[in-house]
C-alpha cells in the first residue's frame, strides 16, 4: 500500500538536463516543485573531483556513472520474428542514473538542427517527391520550426555556455562558422575551443578540397563564464577524462555547473534522490494524472499527488514510464495505429582510421567537444532523387581521449595479443587519429518500443522491448559518407588506413558503444493519431503531463541530440507558464 | 531552504568514510611498492583456487609475454588485477541483468546471454580448457611449453575448442579483455605495476590537465602519475 505526500503543484521524474531546466523554469513562476530522482545525488565535489574521478576502469570501462541493468534495463530484438532479450550488462547505449542523469558524462557536442530536419517529410516530398519515401519508412513533420524555436535554442547555449564559431547570423554568412548552419540570432556564448592536432590536420585537408571546415559546438567552456542562471564556469584544460566522467574542473556545461545550485537556494524547490517513479496515476476518466507512484531506497511505496506531472526521466525511461501508466494508445507496428512506442531512431555513424608512424597525437590531451567538422554533406545539401537515400551526416575529426583500454587504436592485422600486439601498442600509441561521419536515423514502421511479455524488472513490471535494425536507406546514407570521407583521408597521406562503416545487412549489435542518442517512442507533431505529443510536448491525451527529451523526435536528426533537447525544454517550460498555468487544458 | 532528503552533512560523512576505507584499500599496491610487493608465486588469491592462479598466471604470461620491448603481464601484476576483479563487483555481475529465461545460443550481436557471473565463467572455463590441455597434451595449460600454449590459446579464441561448460560466454574473450585491463587500468586495482605499461605506450595517467599542449606535436615530456600519487 503506498502512502499519501503532500500534494505539490509540479513533480518532476528524473533530475538530469530537462528535469533540472524545468525545474528552474516552473520554479521562477512560484510554483512548488518537486523533483524525484531514482539514482544517487551528485556534485562536483565529492563526485567528480581530481584525482579519483580520473579512473579509466571504473567510470570508463565499468560504467561507475551509469545505469546498472540490474536496476534497469530493456529488451531488444532486430525483427518482428525475433525473441527479444536483455540488455544484460551495458554497451550500444549508457543512460544516465543520479542527479544530472547523462548530463554529467556526456561529451558536450551542442548542436541545433537544420530548418530541412524540422520538416523532413513536407521537405522531402516538395524537394524530390513523395515517391522517393521508402513504404515503410514513417518519417514525419515535427510540428513546430526552426524560426519558432530560435530563441529556445539560444536560452539553452546561454545556459549551458556553448564555445563555438557562428556560420550564419541572421542569414549572414560568417567566415569560419558553419556556412550550411540555420540562421542563429546572435554568436555563440563564448569563443571556439583551441584545437588538438588531427583536428587541425584535418581541417586543413579539408579545406583544401574545397569544403568548409568549423570548430565542434562545444559544451566544454573555453574561457570564464557566467550563464543567466548567475553559474560560473572555467575554462576546460583538455583532460582528456570526459565523456562517462563527470567534469572535476567546472568546465563542462551540466545541470550541475549550469543549474542546479542556483536551483536549490529556491526556496519553493525540493528534490529527493533514490526514488524511483512507477508509473503516472490517472484520474478515473483517464484524461489528466493526479500524480505519480514511487519506490523510496526502502522499499517503501509513495503516492506523490501533483497538479503538473513533467516526464524528464531521458527518452527510453519517459516512453516506458508512458506505456506501464496507460498514456497514450500504444502503437501496434502490424496496423502502424497507435502512438505510444511509434518511431523508434537511433544513430547512423561510420569512420576511418589513419594512422601516421611519425606524428605525435598525443592524445590524452582531449576534451569532449574538441575537433574541427564539415556540413558540406549535411542534409540540407544532399539530393536525395540523385543520390537514392534520405539523410545527411556532419564529417569531423578530434580528440576526446587517449585512455588506453578503450582508446588502443592499432592498425589493422595487427594480433590481438602476443608480442606482436605489445610491440604494436608501443609503436601506435598516440600515432593515430580518425574521422567519423556522425548522421541521421530514419524511423521505420517497425523500429519502435512496447513491453516485453517474458522480462521483468526488479519491481514485477515489463521490462520495455526494443525492435530495432538497420535500414537499407540509412546503410546507403553511410556509404556515401563513406565515400566523401576517403578521399580526404587519403589527400593526408597517413602511412596506413582503415575504413568502418555499415554495410548492406548489417543488423543491430548491442555490443559496442555507438551513442546514447536513442531517440523517438512519443513522438511530437501535429495530429493526434500520429504523434503522442503535441507541438509543445503535451500529451494529447492527458493534458497536465509534459514529457521532455529526445522521446519526442520524429526521426533522428544527423546531430548530437541535446542541443534539440534543450531548445524544445525551454519551448515547452514557456508554453507552460504563459499559456498552460493560466488556464490548464489542452494548448492544441 | 530546498530539502535535501537526507542530510547533507549524513551524507559526507559517509562518503567520507566510504572513501577512507577504498582509500587505504586502494593505496595499498602502492605502499606496498615501496617494499617490494609479495612475489605472484606466492600471493594467496582472493577468488581463485591454487590451481586455477597456476592457469592465470600461466596464462597472462602468453597473452601479453615478458618478451620484447615493454612489460609483460607478469611484471605488472595483472593476475593480482584479475583475481580482484573477481572477488568484487565485477566478478559477481553485480550491475547486470541475470534474470531468465536464458538463451546463451543467441546470436553474439545480442550481447552477454550466459546465466553465468564472469567469476563462474572464469571457474568453468578454466577447468574445461585444463581438461583440454589433459586429453590433447597429457598435462594442464600451465605444464605446456609457450608454442603450445599460444596454439592452445589461438584455438580457444577461434572457436577450434567449444567449452560448455560456460553456457554462451566467452571464457577466453573474458580473459583477453580484462587482462588488457589490468595492463593498463591505474595500479589502484593491483595492476599496472609501477605504471609500466603507460610507461611503455607514453601515457601520462591521470595528469588530466593538458591546456598548455594543445595543438602541439612533440612528445610529451612529463611521465605518468597515479591517483594515489605515484609518478614514474
Ligand atoms: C556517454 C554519453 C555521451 C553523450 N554525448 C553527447 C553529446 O556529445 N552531445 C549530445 O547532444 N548528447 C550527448 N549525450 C546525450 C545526452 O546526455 C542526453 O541527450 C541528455 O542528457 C538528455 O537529457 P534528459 O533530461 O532527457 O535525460 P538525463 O539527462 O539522462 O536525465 C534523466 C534522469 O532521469 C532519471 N530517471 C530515469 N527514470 C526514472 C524514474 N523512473 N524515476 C526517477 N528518475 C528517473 C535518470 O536517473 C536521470 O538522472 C551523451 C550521452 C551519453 C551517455
Ligand atoms: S575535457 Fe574539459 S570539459 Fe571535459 S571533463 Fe575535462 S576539463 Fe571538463
Amino acid at each position: 500500500m503506498a502512502t499519501n505526500a503532500p500534494k505539490k503543484d509540479v513533480v518532476i521524474v528524473g533530475l538530469g538536463w530537462t528535469g533540472s531546466i524545468l525545474a528552474m523554469e516552473l520554479c521562477e513562476e512560484g510554483l512548488e516543485v518537486l523533483a524525484l530522482e531514482r539514482g544517487d545525488d551528485r556534485d562536483t565535489v565529492p563526485d567528480f573531483k581530481y584525482p579519483e574521478v580520473a579512473d579509466e576502469l571504473k567510470y570508463g570501462v565499468r560504467y561507475g556513472f551509469m545505469q546498472k541493468p540490474r536496476n534497469s534495463t530493456l529488451t531488444v530484438r532486430r525483427t518482428l520474428e525475433e525473441t527479444a532479450l536483455p540488455y544484460r550488462m551495458l554497451g550500444s547505449f549508457l543512460p544516465g542514473d543520479g542527479v544530472g542523469g547523462a548530463g554529467i558524462h556526456w561529451n558536450g557536442h551542442n548542436w541545433r538542427p537544420m530548418v530541412e530536419e524540422l520538416r523532413l517529410r513536407s521537405y522531402v516530398e516538395e524537394s524530390f517527391g513523395a515517391d522517393i519515401i521508402p513504404e515503410d519508412m514513417t518519417i514525419q513533420d515535427w510540428g513546430v520550426d526552426y524560426d519558432e524555436l530560435e530563441p529556445y535554442f539560444d536560452r539553452f547555449e546561454k545556459v549551458a555556455g556553448i564555445a563555438g564559431q557562428a556560420g550564419n547570423i541572421n542569414g549572414k554568412i560568417v567566415e569560419g562558422g558553419n556556412p550550411f548552419e540555420a540562421p542563429r540570432s546572435g554568436d555563440f556564448p563564448m569563443p571556439p575551443l583551441p584545437q588538438t592536432v588531427d583536428a587541425m590536420m584535418f581541417a586543413d585537408a579539408a579545406r583544401k578540397m574545397g569544403y568548409h571546415p568549423f570548430p565542434r559546438p562545444a559544451a566544454n567552456a573555453s574561457q570564464a563564464y557566467t550563464n543567466p542562471y548567475g553559474m560560473q564556469l572555467g575554462p576546460c584544460n583538455f583532460c582528456g577524462f570526459c565523456e562517462r566522467f563527470g567534469c572535476l574542473n567546472y568546465s563542462k556545461s551540466s545541470p550541475q555547473t549550469c543549474v542546479l545550485a542556483a536551483l536549490k537556494r529556491k526556496s519553493n524547490f525540493s528534490y529527493k534522490v533514490n526514488s524511483e517513479v512507477l508509473k503516472v496515476e490517472l484520474a478515473p476518466d483517464g484524461k489528466t494524472a493526479t500524480g505519480v507512484t514511487y519506490v523510496t531506497a526502502e522499499g517503501e511505496e509513495v503516492f506523490q499527488p501533483a497538479d503538473l506531472v513533467i516526464l524528464a526521466a531521458y527518452q527510453l525511461h519517459n516512453v516506458h514510464l508512458m506505456l506501464l501508466s496507460g498514456i497514450g494508445q500504444p502503437y501496434d507496428p502490424a496496423t502502424g495505429e497507435g502512438v505510444t512506442g511509434k518511431n523508434y531512431a537511433y544513430q547512423m555513424n561510420g569512420g576511418t582510421s589513419l594512422f601516421f608512424k611519425d606524428i605525435e597525437f598525443n592524445p590524452f590531451v582531449g576534451a569532449g567537444s574538441n575537433g574541427m567538422v564539415i556540413d558540406d554533406f549535411a542534409i540540407n545539401q544532399i539530393d536525395f532523387g540523385k543520390e537514392g537515400f534520405i539523410g545527411g551526416s556532419y564529417i569531423s575529426s578530434g580528440t576526446t581521449n587517449g585512455q588506453p583500454i578503450r582508446s588502443m587504436r592499432l592498425p589493422p592485422g595487427t594480433p590481438s595479443w602476443g608480442t606482436a600486439w605489445k610491440q604494436a601498442t608501443k609503436e601506435w600509441y598516440g600515432h593515430s587519429m580518425s574521422i567519423g561521419s556522425h548522421g541521421s536515423n530514419m524511423a521505420y514502421r517497425d523500429t519502435y518500443l512496447d513491453l516485453d511479455p517474458t522480462y521483468k524488472d526488479r519491481h514485477g513490471r515489463p521490462l520495455m522491448r526494443m525492435t530495432f535494425n538497420w535500414k537499407p536507406n540509412d546503410i546507403r546514407m553511410t556509404q556515401f559518407m563513406k565515400t566523401k570521407i576517403e578521399p580526404i583521408a587519403e589527400s593526408m597521406s597517413p602511412d596506413i588506413m582503415q575504413s568502418s562503416y555499415k554495410s548492406e545487412g548489417a543488423m543491430y549489435d548491442v555490443r559496442p558503444y555507438q551513442t546514447t542518442h536513442n531517440v523517438g517512442g512519443a513522438i511530437m507533431g501535429t495530429d493526434p493519431k500520429t504523434s503522442a505529443l503535441n507541438r509543445y510536448l503535451q500529451s494529447w491525451d492527458v493534458h497536465n503531463v509534459f514529457v521532455m527529451g529526445a522521446t519526442a523526435f520524429p526521426q533522428n536528426l544527423q546531430y548530437n541530440p541535446t542541443g534539440m533537447v534543450g531548445g524544445l525544454a525551454y519551448w515547452s517550460a514557456n508554453a507552460i507558464r504563459k499559456d498552460y498555468l493560466p488556464n490548464p487544458r489542452p494548448l492544441v | 531552504m530546498s530539502t535535501r532528503d537526507h542530510s547533507t552533512t549524513r551524507r559526507g560523512f559517509l562518503q567520507s568514510a566510504a572513501a577512507g576505507v577504498a582509500v587505504s584499500a586502494m593505496t595499498h599496491p602502492a605502499m606496498a611498492q615501496k617494499q617490494p610487493p609479495v612475489a605472484l608465486e606466492e600471493y594467496s588469491p582472493t577468488y581463485f583456487t591454487a590451481e586455477e592462479w597456476t592457469f592465470i598466471l600461466a596464462a597472462t604470461a602468453r597473452l601479453i609475454p615478458s618478451e620484447g620491448d615493454g612489460p609483460g603481464a607478469t611484471e605488472t601484476r595483472v593476475p593480482v588485477f584479475i583475481d580482484l576483479q573477481l572477488a568484487g563487483d565485477f566478478g559477481n555481475a553485480a550491475d547486470w541483468y541475470m534474470e531468465g529465461p536464458h538463451v546463451p545460443d543467441a546470436p553474439a550481436q545480442f550481447g552477454y546471454q550466459s546465466p553465468l557471473t564472469p567469476a563462474e565463467v572464469y571457474r568453468a572455463g578454466i577447468a574445461e580448457f585444463d581438461e583440454w590441455c589433459r586429453q590433447n597434451h597429457n598435462a594442464p595449460f600451465a605444464e605446456l611449453d609457450a608454442a603450445t600454449q599460444d596454439a592452445a590459446l589461438t584455438a580457444l579464441q577461434k572457436g577450434d575448442i567449444k567449452l560448455a561448460s560456460t553456457q554462451g560466454a566467452s571464457f577466453f574473450g573474458l580473459l583477453l579483455q580484462n587482462t588488457k585491463e589490468g595492463y593498463f587500468a591505474d595500479p589502484l586495482y593491483g595492476g599496472n605495476h609501477g605504471m609500466a605499461a603507460w610507461v611503455h605506450i607514453g601515457f601520462p595517467g591521470a595528469r588530466a590537465s593538458y591546456l598548455e599542449w594543445v595543438g602541439i606535436d612533440k612528445p610529451y615530456p612529463l611521465g605518468p602519475v597515479s591517483i594515489s600519487g605515484e609518478r614514474a
